[in-house]
């Protein structure tokens, strides 16, 4: 269950990509009172010395079943999220069964302190799925860049040209991945509405435009700030802001997404064709 | 317990009079606008969302106007309430921590709850936070607040009632009984090991004389309902959605024990409840690691992303049916299933319908789990290898998380997600919040032993090809209407109410509450109120038929005068 898909996702009717976790909501900031209780209970750091006492014991003990990291071993479970490690304080249900044995685990002879001093240890890991830290970079260059450059030519050649638009890409965006997300939707997340590129991203994508045609025939065209089923806000080009109501078909609303042939294309890549066009993008110094 | 008559049943509340009254049980078994309360999560047990109230029709609702709106304020800080005035605040709770919550993480507080409506009063929460308010005006009557532990604030759905009690489950894993004529607090139980880092979040579901209750969890701790005793809180039976221990039925579609017993398969949406057979039919969250696939969870992973149905008395399974056998893409099942009696290919039958967030749409039968219909109703969705012979949907192992990336739809968020889906036995169509979004899953962990919860993935949304309000007939799984919301964006969405007046009410992308035309999608009647947070609701009061939408920390009330 992720966090994020219990949110309603009141996002406004604009921006919303749905961002990497699931479309976060726009709403406002919390009220200056807020002060955000801890997601989940936490452990007071550990005695350095307890905690070297502890690594040490549980290296001997623990380590080959239960694994250096405590996420399991050869035979063991992964203990940090184990109920009864859990629930332990100081050691205080784990001895039990250290000093017992349990299943297939022997008994192990070490005394209680001891045993508190692997407990402090055990605990020192941090606890939780989502793990920034655990994150390494892994190389996602697995494509064949010719093959890509193949790919380039019939999917994307029509709108770009790696020696005008993209000349140099690879050297603007060093981070692969970056560049993948990039390619794929320009602008940051994308598809995030009207505006440029955000957080200083190097593709320009120009904004979403709006063309509204009244009944008798005048125009508007500018900058599309909002839209709803009732209401459509566009900025014209002296930056007046203006906002007309929708009855229907009426006026004429005509969105112009620079993003269309992008968004068209995600149904029809295969993960190879990106891969590939990755591979081959990266060459494109 | 106390069975009370229901004073509005006979008429004989009088108007501006306020007193909490008992919620008769018998309200409980009746379909939606049979009476005029809204006593539970859904309206009534069928789930469907379908008022029979017709006072509000095709033809007057562009007079709907507003009849009053209200704030409401999170915390302990008393004397919240905007219109009407706060009213003192009862503080209880285990904790230390006076924040004032209410809102999801990174969000402000908000109202993403079913409101009960009992008498003349509305019962609503957000995490920590309780309320009764006059239904009349959006006067607050009482406010409770429960100082946290801690615990995922993302939301609360909403309260229970049983007679004078009310039930409300907490971020750090209590469930606390309210006096609903005061809002103090009677008893607090724990339902769940907040150390195992368990946050309840699911509006308590009153069955008889039980209290079922359900918690989210997103580290690896297994998944269950719990039925719980109205008067004492003390447990009647757990109902493990996941195998723990040898001998337990489906350990054959885990790895190990272990992985079993670590396999979450939350419940953490209210489900539906047949009274004909006393089953409570419910929709089981993914299996955990969410992303991964270690060995210890190889296998299909009985019964995480399944329908469920438990016996409320004994609290043992019935039937079930695994819709996505071993998901790799957090996509719960827990969407509310809703109960519909009709046709099915020339024979009557009492079924199940439920859209799911992996954009697929299911029909059972709901006496034996039979599946009857499987169809894809968001088009973008590019996961499944194929749909097999007993109508499951089956992944595509190529578009689990990769390291170089894996081009996804739905994203994350799903297809649909928790707000509440509508059905109307007039038009015969399912109604369901839909978005096509797209994202890059990139696995971040190689490790064999797989991560841990929701680790191991890095996800970028590539936007969406569409947000719909879309029409389902369930008959043949097809597309009978979709309207599409305007602009670029992608939503998960809003829930849905629809009525006997023919008309579908659900708040939109742009913040407005619309009613649209049942059966054909037709817009007839906004107001633009800000982004409705909740599934709109509807009941009678002194005569006249209201609507009622949770907007952020605000209500919003519309009637006919």
């Amino acid at each position: 269950m992720a966090l994020a898909a219990q949110l309603p996702a009141q996002l406004s009717p604009q921006p919303a990509a749905g961002g990497g976790r699931g479309g976060r909501g726009a709403a406002a900031g919390p009220p200056a009172a807020f002060v955000r209780p801890p997601a989940y209970p936490e452990r007071a750091p550990a005695d350095p010395a307890v905690l070297e006492r502890g690594k040490a014991i549980y290296g001997v003990q623990c380590n080959f079943c239960h694994g250096s990291d405590a996420r399991g071993g050869e035979g063991g479970p992964n203990l940090l999220r184990s109920e009864l490690v859990l629930n332990d304080d100081k050691g205080e249900l784990i001895a039990p069964v250290v000093q017992n044995g349990r299943g297939e685990m022997p008994k192990i002879s070490i005394t209680r302190e001891q045993i508190s001093d692997v407990a402090a240890y055990i605990h020192s890991f941090k606890v939780g799925g989502y793990d920034v830290s655990r994150m390494v970079p892994l190389s996602i260059l697995v494509g064949d860049a010719k093959a890509g450059e193949q790919t380039f030519k019939t999917m994307c050649a029509s709108c770009h040209s790696v020696t005008g638009d993209l000349k140099g890409i690879a050297s603007k965006i060093t981070d692969p991945k970056a560049l993948q997300n990039g390619w794929l939707m320009p602008g940051g997340g994308g598809g995030r509405g009207p505006g440029p590129g955000r957080g200083g991203s190097p593709f320009n994508v120009p904004p979403v435009t709006v063309t509204v045609s009244m009944a008798n025939g005048k125009k508007s065209e500018g900058r599309l700030v909002r839209i709803d089923d009732f209401i459509v806000t566009l900025t014209d080009a002296d930056g007046t802001q203006k906002t007309f109501r929708r009855d229907g078909d009426v006026p004429k609303v005509e969105i112009h997404d620079p993003l269309k042939a992008h968004k068209d294309l995600l149904p029809k890549y295969s993960d190879k064709d990106i891969h590939n066009l990755t591979s081959y993008l990266v060459t494109i110094k | 317990m106390k069975t009370i008559p229901n004073l509005l049943l006979t008429g004989a509340l009088l108007a501006g009079q306020i007193f909490a009254q008992a919620l008769d049980p018998s309200v409980l078994t009746k379909p939606l606008g049979a009476t005029d309360a809204w006593p539970t999560y859904s309206g009534d047990y069928s789930a469907k969302r379908y008022s029979s109230l017709k006072q509000i029709n095709q033809t007057n609702v562009k007079n709907l106007t507003l009849a009053w709106t209200s704030r409401v304020t999170p915390g302990p800080g008393g004397r919240g309430g905007g219109f009407g005035g706060g009213a003192p605040v009862i503080i209880g709770g285990e904790g230390s921590a006076d924040a004032a919550a209410g809102g999801g993480f990174g969000g402000a507080a908000s109202i993403r709850a079913s409101i009960l409506q009992v008498g003349g009063i509305l019962y609503l929460s957000m995490p920590d936070n309780a309320w009764a308010v006059d239904a009349r005006d959006g006067h607050e009557i009482w406010h409770y607040f429960w100082k946290t532990k801690g615990g995922t604030h993302i939301g609360n759905r909403g309260l229970g009632m049983w007679g004078n009690w009310l039930y409300m489950e907490t971020p750090d894993d209590y469930i606390v009984c309210l006096d609903a004529a005061t809002g103090k607090e009677r008893w607090h139980k724990e339902i769940a090991g907040f150390n195992q880092q368990y946050f309840s979040t699911m509006s308590p579901i009153v069955i008889g004389n039980h209290i079922l209750t359900g918690t989210g969890n997103d580290l690896d701790e297994p998944g269950y309902i719990r039925s719980l005793d109205p008067e004492t809180g003390d447990p009647q039976w757990t109902f493990y959605t996941v195998p723990m221990k040898k001998g337990d039925p489906g350990l054959e579609t885990w790895g190990s024990l272990d992985g079993a017993k670590h396999g979450a398969g939350n419940v953490w949406i209210p489900g539906a409840y047949d009274p004909d057979t006393h089953l409570y039919i419910v929709g089981t969250g993914n299996p955990s690691p969410a992303y991964t696939n270690p060995q210890s969870r190889e296998g299909d992973n009985l019964y995480t992303c399944s329908i469920i149905a438990v016996n409320v008395d004994t609290g043992k399974l019935a039937w079930y049916y695994q819709l996505n056998p071993h998901d790799t893409h957090d996509w719960d099942s827990t969407e509310t299933p809703i109960l519909v009696d009709g046709e099915f290919k020339g024979k009557q039958r009492k079924m199940v319908l439920h859209a799911d967030r992996n954009g697929y749409f299911y029909v059972l039968d709901r006496l034996t789990g039979e599946h009857l219909l499987t169809s894809k109703f968001s088009e973008a969705a590019n996961w499944v290898k194929e749909v097999n012979a007993k109508g499951q949907t089956i992944r595509d192992v190529s578009k689990d998380s990769t390291v170089p990336g894996s081009l996804v739809s739905p994203n994350n968020g799903g297809a649909t997600n928790w707000p509440p889906p509508a059905y109307s036995p007039d038009t015969g169509l399912f109604y369901v919040p839909q978005n096509d979004a797209y994202a890059m899953y990139y696995l971040t962990e190689t490790d064999p032993r797989g991560a841990m919860g929701l680790g191991g993935k890095d996800e970028t949304g590539l936007g969406s090809l569409g947000s719909f309000l879309t029409a389902i007939d369930y008959k043949t799984g097809k597309i009978a209407w979709r309207h599409r919301y305007p602009g670029l964006g992608g939503n998960v969405g809003n829930g849905m109410l629809t009525t006997a007046g023919r008309l579908l009410f659900a708040g939109d992308a742009g913040g407005n509450i619309v009613a649209y035309d049942a059966g054909t999608g037709k817009i007839l009647w906004h107001s633009h109120v800000g982004n409705v947070s909740n599934a709109p609701e509807t009941y009678t009061l002194d005569g006249h038929q209201y609507l009622l939408v949770g907007v952020g920390d605000q209500m919003f009330a519309f009637t006919l005068y």
